[in-house]
């Protein structure tokens, strides 16, 4: 059989994950150091493995309904509402994902005729673009610049809106930049909306790691609701990336639309993670979110460690307010994103990503994670800063 | 104010070691603020001893260590802290608190030898006139101590890289 005739054109244009060239290599290496990953390093709280260790003793293996426990949803929309400010029947205006990445493919799914342009801030996480282009659809990069700190633009934006725009997506706090939107910086791009009906699909998932005041949800700007996809999840607030829990929440015809895609493709997002995330909520919305408070205390403790380690070796790197990484300028060393990375893996083993992976703007740059205890943070950037003192 | 103080505490708490420089990074303050704190909570006892959580049982040490539920009879006006007092005060004492319920003082006691307790308990504690009885229990295995799962076997199981 020649299977490269028979895959998929749109799947063989698509191109494989820009870092697995440096995984190979690190697997191979015992004693790197990573500051590679995009997870939290913290263990899901035992408060909520052991809820759903006792689901299944209770024999709770079963499907759930499509759209997910009606309890869960229920407990989404008093979290959001609560949280962010924004109000969700928890009837037909939320559903359960697999992930917040699902959330992303069939939020895109549903609105996609072939031909349409989404709008995605670059750098960004990975997904978007294969997503929209294995709907159908064009993505289209707007450029963010660490002038503007990383931050979507009113006038970046206006300049990339044509008839065929048909969504923008909105990731902040953003992977791999760190960057976030604050209200007002959601106002402006809210105005520049204002009287198109470009959907905005609004992947919140760094939400609860902001560091400097409260995460705003596109949703809550007046007006936006109706147009808004809020994309939302368990992975980072609550350290259960494994469990794959997400969810969608937006008007009841998009999330029927979502659904409809939903259960004839994954039918249901696993009990046992539902009943986990019923847990997280539950208790987090009686004990203020403590546990979610402490870990954020904590990935700030590093931030600052790690900010300030990257500024101390001669890099240029703009502080990061959201999610758990710092986006440093390598381009005093004269290498490429690639070039760098993989020398530092060479000859320090020391695992970051270069920011090239995640869009065009992100060369020059690379992604150094804090998800790490300060001890190994200090060993990497103890390391990172030898490799940079040869080439600076 | 308060919060800073917390927070250095809680930085402390967890590991001793970190120094006021690193301190003063992961909280965003200067060095030496961070020193004057940590100095005035040293001297107003706040912070009472920076100690190391060992786990003995990884050491070819020999000790043994029991917790003992005593029973005593408050005296008038000073109720319970003379008792405790006079307990506390003996080395192989490690830890005393004073409880609610069935018996009154909870008291940790180390020792080379279950024999080592056995003397202390029949000869100097038994014999306090205060004393009305005794319930020793010997520990076989510390599990958590302080807060740390001593034999952790939660490794860090994530990829190197992911995105």
């Amino acid at each position: 059989m020649n299977w490269e005739e028979k895959i998929s054109k749109k799947v063989r244009q698509t191109p494989p994950s820009g870092i697995r060239k440096f995984f190979d290599i690190v697997n191979e290496m015992d004693d790197a150091i990573s500051l590679g990953v995009g997870e939290p390093d913290f263990i899901t709280p035992w408060n909520i493995r052991e809820a759903s260790i006792h689901s299944i003793e209770q024999g709770m293996t079963h499907y759930t309904s499509n759209w997910g426990m009606l309890e869960l949803r229920e407990a989404i929309s008093e979290y959001l509402l609560e949280r962010f400010d924004i109000s969700y029947n928890p009837k037909d205006e939320i559903v359960v994902t697999v992930g917040a990445s699902e959330g992303i493919d069939l939020a895109l799914r549903a609105i996609i005729e072939p031909g349409d342009e989404v709008l995605i801030p670059d750098p960004s996480y990975v997904s978007y673009k294969p997503c929209v282009t294995m709907a159908g659809g064009v993505a289209v990069p707007v450029i963010c610049t660490v002038e503007d700190g990383f931050k979507l633009t009113p006038e970046r934006l206006k300049e990339k809106i044509t008839e065929k725009t048909k969504a923008l997506v909105l990731p902040y706090p953003n992977n791999p930049t760190g960057g976030i939107m604050t209200r007002e910086d959601l106002e402006a791009i809210a105005k520049v909306l204002e009287n198109t009906d470009i959907i905005v699909i609004t992947d919140e998932i760094y939400a609860e790691l902001t560091y400097n005041g409260k995460h705003t949800s596109f949703a809550s700007i007046p007006g936006m609701q109706d147009r808004t996809i809020v994309l939302n999840g368990f992975s980072k607030a609550f350290a259960m990336t494994g469990w794959r829990l997400g969810y969608a929440a937006g008007n009841s015809h998009f999330i029927r639309a979502m659904v409809k895609i939903h259960q004839y493709t994954m039918l249901c997002a696993p009990i046992m993670s539902q009943v986990a995330g019923l847990e997280a909520l539950r208790s987090g919305l009686e004990t203020d979110f403590e546990d979610v408070q402490s870990m954020v205390k904590e990935y700030n403790h590093r931030r600052r460690v790690m900010l300030k380690g990257i500024r101390d070796m001669g890099l240029d790197c703009f502080e990061p307010l959201g999610a758990f990484y710092v986006f440093p300028s390598i381009q005093s060393t004269g290498m490429t994103s690639e070039e760098f990375c993989e020398q530092l893996l060479m000859e320090e083993k020391v695992a970051v990503v270069p920011g090239n992976a995640f869009g065009e703007s992100g060369e020059g740059f690379i992604r150094c994670s804090y998800a790490y205890s300060i001890d190994n943070i200090n060993r990497a950037l103890e390391r990172m800063g030898n490799f940079v003192a040869k080439y600076v | 104010m308060g919060n800073k103080v917390n927070d250095i505490l809680e930085i402390l708490s967890h590991n001793s070691k970190v120094t006021a420089e690193e301190i003063a990074v992961m909280l965003d303050m200067d060095e030496q603020e961070v020193e004057d704190i940590i100095l005035k909570l040293e001297e107003n006892n706040t912070i009472v001893k920076y100690n190391t959580l060992i786990n003995w049982d990884k050491t070819d040490r020999e000790y043994v260590a029991a917790l003992i539920e005593v029973k005593v009879v408050p005296q008038r006006d000073r109720g319970f802290d003379d008792i405790a007092e006079r307990i506390y005060k003996f080395p192989e004492v490690k830890s005393v608190y004073l409880m609610s319920g069935a018996y009154d003082l909870c008291i940790m006691v180390e020792g080379k030898t279950m024999k080592d307790v056995a003397v202390f308990v029949a000869q100097r504690l038994s014999v306090l006139d205060e004393v009305m009885s005794t319930a020793t229990h010997f520990i076989l295995k510390p599990y958590k101590v302080g807060g740390v799962i001593l034999e952790d076997d939660e490794k860090d199981g994530r990829q190197v890289i992911s995105l």
